[in-house]
């Protein structure tokens, strides 16, 4: 059974946002570039999925250079292929120009199943895969947190408020992963040795016949931190925490009105 | 603005209150604003619409549409912005709005922007506001002129608001349903506990409760006050709570009317996916906590002596 698991690099979510000089974008000075924390457990299920029954996984991206590293960091914890498609410097948040991209990438591999995390974590917009899905014609089942893969469908537990919808799909599908599906491994030092010797396969975006930045669909006009928040009331309750909570209760009610 | 469709979600029959925030965001919008909705005996509740402002409702009844798919719902979406030719096209950002919003898009062959928190009109266009990197920043995006313009809006942000009215009923038909993906059943978790994704209010747990019997007191307190049990990453990681209830850049982003933090330190991947509730309440120990940094009101104190005496004043209240 051979996966492909699109994975996006994202600034570690530790990570101080600062405003870049253009005001549309992040300043990149200093930030770490991690894998999308739920494109982890997209690798994890696809890794655990081969090693029971046999197959590739195959990690792709879409990034600039510096995204290589996210595709080094899948090798490491075990995929055996990863494919760059190099580009999407201009492309922060477009959604469908990354699905567009990622369906050209794909549309002339063989695999039974595409796995993506359920958003990246920054733009958070959790978009791409049911595009992909629709630009390649398959199935797709969003926020899963359990899955049960056979010969030629799979059931997969999707999440929704409050409860699951459990899923049959038959093969190849898309899915997005949620926290809770399985839990990530760690790259070994032998992995991160392998993972040197393993082939990535590198694309420039133009080869797809995909010109970036000319026909957008999500265009940014400006990206703006929060409005700073002004002090709030502390109420001291060590002593009296009876006194206090009566005095909260009562800033609530009349002065928040938020009950 | 030209007319706006407004994807309604049901479940049971019962509509979405978030989807009624959506259908009066466009109605203060646009004078052209038409409602569809897909499932099996939804008469009743596609009555309902015009009274938030739909002039006309488009309705596919059909048993195949029972329970949710993104095939066969995309294609009901699909139907009615033929049918209605909309500049732009909103849903809520609920799981389901979340899962089809972006194949209809696709289907259109355009853009999508996601979970919103604010809209305005620039000449004829609709710019949203949109928190990124869960709320850290907030960025102002629009479609560059693609229409329509595919738009999921955040739950409990925009408000819903009757306005009278009925709306005329369209029946959708001729759908060609090719449903892959199919959804069996659907299991309740949580024994029907609010979800914090929808909830108005929430009290959330950290690792100052110290231990997972102690959600009691976070249970007791969210119930005085109806609101949904949310928890820090930590907690969840520790295995005392399932992940559904996770509130952070790994879980949850909310922005409900109130969110109480107790024994939750604040962590900046916690703040950043509650920073934008109305009012923060946080209950700490430690008064240099950073939660304290970002509440409207605090109280330093042993949250366990706290809350009792909360819980009893907020019962004397609603009583």
């Amino acid at each position: 059974m051979n996966c492909i698991v699109c994975v996006t690099s994202v600034p570690d979510t530790a990570s101080v946002i600062k405003i870049g000089e253009d005001g549309k974008h992040i300043d990149e000075t200093g930030i770490k570039w991690i894998v999308s924390p739920y494109d982890e457990y997209a690798l994890e299920e696809a890794l655990q999925i081969t090693e029971a029954k046999g197959g590739e996984v195959t990690a792709v991206t879409y990034g600039p250079q510096r995204a290589e590293a996210a595709l080094r960091d899948c090798l490491a914890r075990g995929a055996h292929k990863a494919v760059h498609v190099i580009g999407g410097e201009t492309t922060l948040g477009d959604s469908f120009t990354i699905a567009k991209v990622l369906a050209a990438a794909l549309k002339d591999r063989e695999y039974d199943m595409v796995l993506c995390g359920f958003k990246g974590a920054g733009t958070d917009c959790g978009q791409v895969a049911q595009m992909l899905a629709e630009l390649l014609d398959l199935p797709h089942v969003t926020n899963v947190t359990k899955l049960e893969t056979g010969e030629s469908s799979a059931v997969a537990y999707r999440e929704i408020e409050g409860g699951q919808e459990v899923v049959e799909v038959p093969l190849p599908f898309v899915l997005t992963a949620q926290k809770g599906l399985n839990e990530p491994r760690y790259a070994a030092l032998k992995g991160i040795m392998a993972a040197k010797r393993k082939p990535v396969e590198k694309i420039q975006v133009a080869d797809l016949g995909i010109e970036e930045g000319t026909d957008p669909f999500t265009v940014i006009q400006s990206l703006e931190l929060p409005p700073a928040k002004q002090a709030g009331k502390i109420i001291q309750g060590e002593d009296d925490p009876k006194a206090a909570a009566a005095e909260l209760v009562k800033l609530l009610r009349e002065e928040a009105k938020a009950f | 603005m030209a007319g706006i469709l407004v994807f309604i979600e049901q479940r049971d029959g019962e509509v979405r209150r978030a989807s009624l925030q959506a259908l009066s965001e466009a109605r203060r919008l646009s004078d052209e604003t038409c409602a569809v909705i897909a499932g099996q005996g939804i008469a009743d509740a596609a009555a309902k619409l015009g009274a938030y402002g739909a002039s006309k409702v488009y309705v596919a009844d059909d048993a195949n549409l029972a329970l949710y798919s993104s095939e066969g719902y995309t294609e009901v979406v699909a139907k009615a912005a033929e049918a209605a030719a909309p500049s732009a096209i909103f849903f809520s950002a609920t799981a389901l709005g979340k899962d089809l919003a972006p194949r209809l898009a696709a289907r259109l062959g355009v853009g999508a922007l996601a979970d919103v928190t604010g809209l305005a009109i620039e000449g004829d266009a609709l710019v949203a506001t949109r928190p990124v990197y869960s709320g850290k920043a907030f960025v102002s995006v629009d479609t560059g002129g693609k229409r329509p313009q595919v738009v999921s809006l955040r739950p409990n942000v925009f408000s819903d608001e009757e306005v009278g009215g009925s709306a005329e009923i369209v029946s959708l038909d001729g759908l060609s349903l090719s449903i892959r993906a199919v959804v069996k059943e659907i299991v309740a978790t949580g024994g029907g506990e609010l979800d914090v994704a929808e909830a108005n209010v929430i009290v959330s747990g950290g690792r100052g409760i110290k231990g997972p019997e102690n959600f009691k007191l976070i249970r007791e307190l969210a119930e005085q006050l109806g609101a949904a049990v949310g928890a820090s990453r930590a907690v969840v990681d520790a295995g005392w709570i399932d992940h559904s209830h996770q509130v952070g850049q790994t879980g949850k982003v909310v922005s409900p009317s109130l969110y109480v933090a107790a024994g939750i330190s604040g962590a900046i991947q916690h703040l950043a996916g509650m920073s934008s509730s109305k009012i923060i309440v946080a209950i700490n120990k430690d008064p240099d906590a950073p939660i304290f940094k970002v509440c409207d009101y605090g109280v330093v104190g042993d949250l366990f002596d706290v809350i009792p005496p909360m819980v009893e004043e907020i019962k004397k209240l609603t009583a």
